[in-house]
């Protein structure tokens, strides 16, 4: 994975919406046209993309597929609450710095012995280069780290949404101009700039200025035949009746006033499931004991229980 | 091609897409790097550089429909004449393309040509719904009506020439069918560049209106603009939750820090003021008088969850219940229906609603607590219950008494209310939900001076 990508196999890649189609298809990812599109609009602008959806949509994994496609490496941010830049993206070696000065000292007097007065050790004090804030005791984190890979590199950031509000405006920076100011050393600017995925859960809405510097992709819930596809991807080893039943069943929740729709992430683990209970088609038992896969609530799951025969039965006819 | 683009940001504008000018030139690189050729591409893709949101793709997607669907013409008959103008006729017209496209020209080139005479009469300019017939009249001069006119009009005084008269006849047809597609064209155009123009007046209007006289079909439109007004009440005060004390060294953390560094203090802390989020209690009167007031304030302190710890809400006519559930439960603007219907429109009674208060909720008050009270103040002659009100001030941090009539009608007739406004700390009118915004925004400040 680790390989260097030539530019130009790069480039082949991405060089139209149905490449990365088939691209990402090739890798498990089944992409719809408009997410196929964000990427390529991504690439010729080269600004970084909002993907936005509910959970377990696949925003996450999108840039883990593109990334192991196109070889290049994966660098992920976990955002959090109180997640701050000296986490996010450099931080000084304290422990090394304490070490340097200690060494300074004890040259420093070999060095400047000889030296006559004041003035002249001065002088050659200054002629030592200022190593203490350099780039050598800077310790990296992922998003400098990301700005320097030599042949480019895939960036997540993950649940944007539960960062602070400092710490996006902090985002701006790297996010339109792939570049970062350390006070200490000045600026840091992306070797080649990285394919930039954010994902956002709207736990709160972001900042207007953040949104204009992204693309802005919303992942929604797939329909029926393209859900097919992505289990099909997903779990090759499902037969293809199961396969039509459990979707049609899946889709026919989401109708359902539930507290969480299951997304696809769910249809995978389920289909799963079913796989390891060597079933070979729904029926009304089955349903009932696998149904804490789909749903992850107490309530939904006591709400759609009753309808569990009826629903068993039209997914079967499906 | 530019000037095709340029107007479609403007239609999206006109469908509240924001598109600023570093938005507009990512659209130009954009369509640089897709072309116009594959329209799926090019939708897909202009989406996904300028809308925002999902609310904004959903109007994303129908603006880029009506924009890029070629306006097709109604097939009209075909001019009798057949398909090409003998040279006769053509001499009969002489250098008049209107006349010649009218007699034989295809629907496409019609529709050409009147999008070139659209665009250059600004059409993307069109603002007010007053404005249509100025616009359809300037499209027609340009694609050079006058001069129809006046052909028509010479035709028509060669009165033995058969084939002037025709002529003309066929003519006249054509001017008002092309009379018709221009106006339906500008209504179109309308549609696109003016609907919003038209609602933001309407919002503003809205605002200032008072709200017992809001009509019911305008209760959408108010939730809107009290939802917007709250959110950015939200955002005011949520960032301010933190404030650091500038230059008070916090000591002990400081110290705490230096450990890994061998006691060297690398990391300083400052001491820090937590902001704590306000509690609110809210008691709204829902009689006749009162209820268009309270649920606008209801839904309005609902939609400030973000940066309220809590908020308790009660509501009364004759007796007092608590509504808390209900409105937590549902949407606002669905539960306020039902709490209307369960203990509102009866006639008033302060001192008894005042008395349940205390059996339900008094113990809870506290001196961070803000008590929000809704209602005129007329208590139907019955016994208003002072010492309760003198209570509920005693304990909670401020009471703040909003009253949607006038202040010169106060202590007029049976209201209490110069009674009442000895117990709060702000006692003011609230008609309008610029009143309300106002107001809130007060009651906040008061929680995060910092």
């Amino acid at each position: 994975m680790n390989d260097i990508v030539s530019q130009d196999t790069l480039d082949k890649k991405l060089a139209s919406v149905e490449s990365i189609m088939d691209g990402l298809g090739s890798n498990g990812y089944i992409a719809s046209r408009r997410i196929a599109t964000a990427i390529f609009v991504a690439e010729n602008l080269s600004k970084p993309i909002l993907v936005e959806g509910s959970a377990g949509v696949g925003k996450t994994e999108l840039a883990l597929s593109t990334a192991q496609w196109l070889g290049l490496p994966l660098i992920r941010m976990q955002c959090y609450e109180g997640l701050d830049e000296s986490k996010a993206l450099y931080e000084w070696k304290y422990g090394k710095q304490l070490l340097y000065t200690q060494i300074l000292k004890d040259k420093m007097g070999d060095t400047l012995s000889d030296s006559k007065g004041l003035d002249e050790a001065m002088q050659r004090l200054h002629g030592f280069g200022d190593l203490f804030f350099s780039e050598q005791f800077l310790e990296p984190r992922p998003l400098l780290k990301a700005l320097r890979q030599k042949h480019g590199a895939v960036l997540l950031i993950d649940e944007v949404d539960k960062s602070d509000e400092e710490f996006e405006a902090f985002l701006l920076e790297i996010l339109s101009a792939f570049q970062v100011s350390i006070p200490e050393i000045g600026t840091i600017q992306a070797t080649v700039p990285p394919l930039v995925f954010l994902t956002s859960n709207n736990m709160r809405e972001m900042g207007d200025a953040l949104k204009r510097r992204c693309l802005h992709l919303f992942i929604p819930l797939p329909d029926a035949k393209l859900e097919q596809k992505i289990v099909a991807s997903r779990v090759p080893e499902i037969e293809e009746r199961l396969r039509r039943q459990l979707v049609t069943f899946v889709q026919m929740l989401r109708e359902d006033d539930l507290k969480k729709l299951p997304s696809i992430s769910e249809t995978i683990d389920w289909a799963r499931v079913l796989l390891l209970l060597h079933a070979d088609s729904l029926n009304t038992a089955l349903v009932r004991d696998t149904l804490n896969v789909l749903l992850k609530f107490e309530q939904d799951i006591a709400a759609v229980e009753r309808s569990v025969p009826e629903l068993t039965r039209k997914a079967q006819q499906a | 091609m530019q000037q095709t683009l340029e107007n479609f940001l403007r239609a999206l504008r006109a469908t509240n897409v924001r598109v600023s000018p570093a938005e507009a030139i990512d659209a130009h690189f954009t369509v640089d790097s897709v072309g116009y050729s594959d329209r799926t591409l090019l939708k897909d893709s202009l989406c996904i550089a300028l809308a925002k949101s999902e609310e904004e793709v959903e109007r994303f997607d129908e603006c880029f429909e009506i924009f890029f669907t070629r306006d097709e013409f109604r097939d009209r008959e075909e001019p009798s004449g057949g398909d090409g103008l003998s040279n006769a006729e053509s001499e009969m017209l002489g250098e008049q393309p209107l006349a010649e496209l009218l007699l034989g020209g295809s629907e496409t080139e019609m529709a050409q040509a009147m999008e070139q005479a659209a665009n250059d009469a600004g059409v993307a300019n069109i603002r007010f719904s007053t404005q249509r017939g100025l616009f359809t009249r300037r499209i027609l001069d340009r694609m050079g009506l006058r001069d129809l006119e006046r052909l028509i009009a010479s035709l028509n005084r060669q009165e033995g020439d058969q084939v002037a008269v025709e002529m003309a006849e066929r003519l006249e047809e054509g001017r008002s069918y092309i009379f018709e597609e221009v106006r339906q064209y500008i209504d179109r155009q309308f549609d696109l560049y003016a609907r919003n123009a038209g609602e933001e007046l309407r919002e503003e209007f809205l605002a200032k209106t008072n709200l017992s006289a809001v009509e019911r079909r305008d209760f959408d439109r108010m939730h809107r603009i009290v939802r917007r007004m709250a959110k950015k009440l939200a955002t005011r005060y949520a960032r301010r939750r933190k404030h650091t004390k500038r230059g008070v060294l916090d000591v002990r953390r400081t110290l705490r820090k230096s450990i890994p560094h061998d006691g060297i203090p690398f990391e300083t802390v400052w001491k820090q003021t937590k902001i704590e989020r306000p509690r609110i209690v809210v008691i709204v009167d829902v009689s006749q008088s009162v209820a268009a007031a309270a649920r606008f304030l209801l839904l309005f302190l609902y939609s400030l969850h973000e940066v309220i710890a809590t908020l308790r809400a009660f509501a009364f006519s004759s007796h007092l219940i608590e509504v808390s559930d209900i409105l937590k439960e549902r949407n606002v603007e669905e539960a306020i229906p039902e709490v209307l219907e369960k203990i509102g429109f009866r006639s008033t009674d302060y001192g008894q609603a005042l008395e349940d208060f205390e059996d339900l909720h008094m113990d809870a008050l506290d001196r961070h607590t803000t008590v929000i009270i809704l209602g005129d103040g007329r208590s139907n002659d019955t016994d208003p219950r002072m010492d309760l009100m003198r209570q509920i001030h005693d304990r909670s941090k401020s009471v703040i008494w909003l009253n949607p009539e006038p202040e010169p009608f106060w202590g007029t007739g049976d209201s209490e209310m110069h009674r009442y406004r000895n117990f709060c700390q702000v006692a003011k009118t609230c008609r309008t939900i610029q009143d309300l915004e106002r107001i809130i925004d007060d009651v906040m400040k008061t929680y995060f001076r910092a």
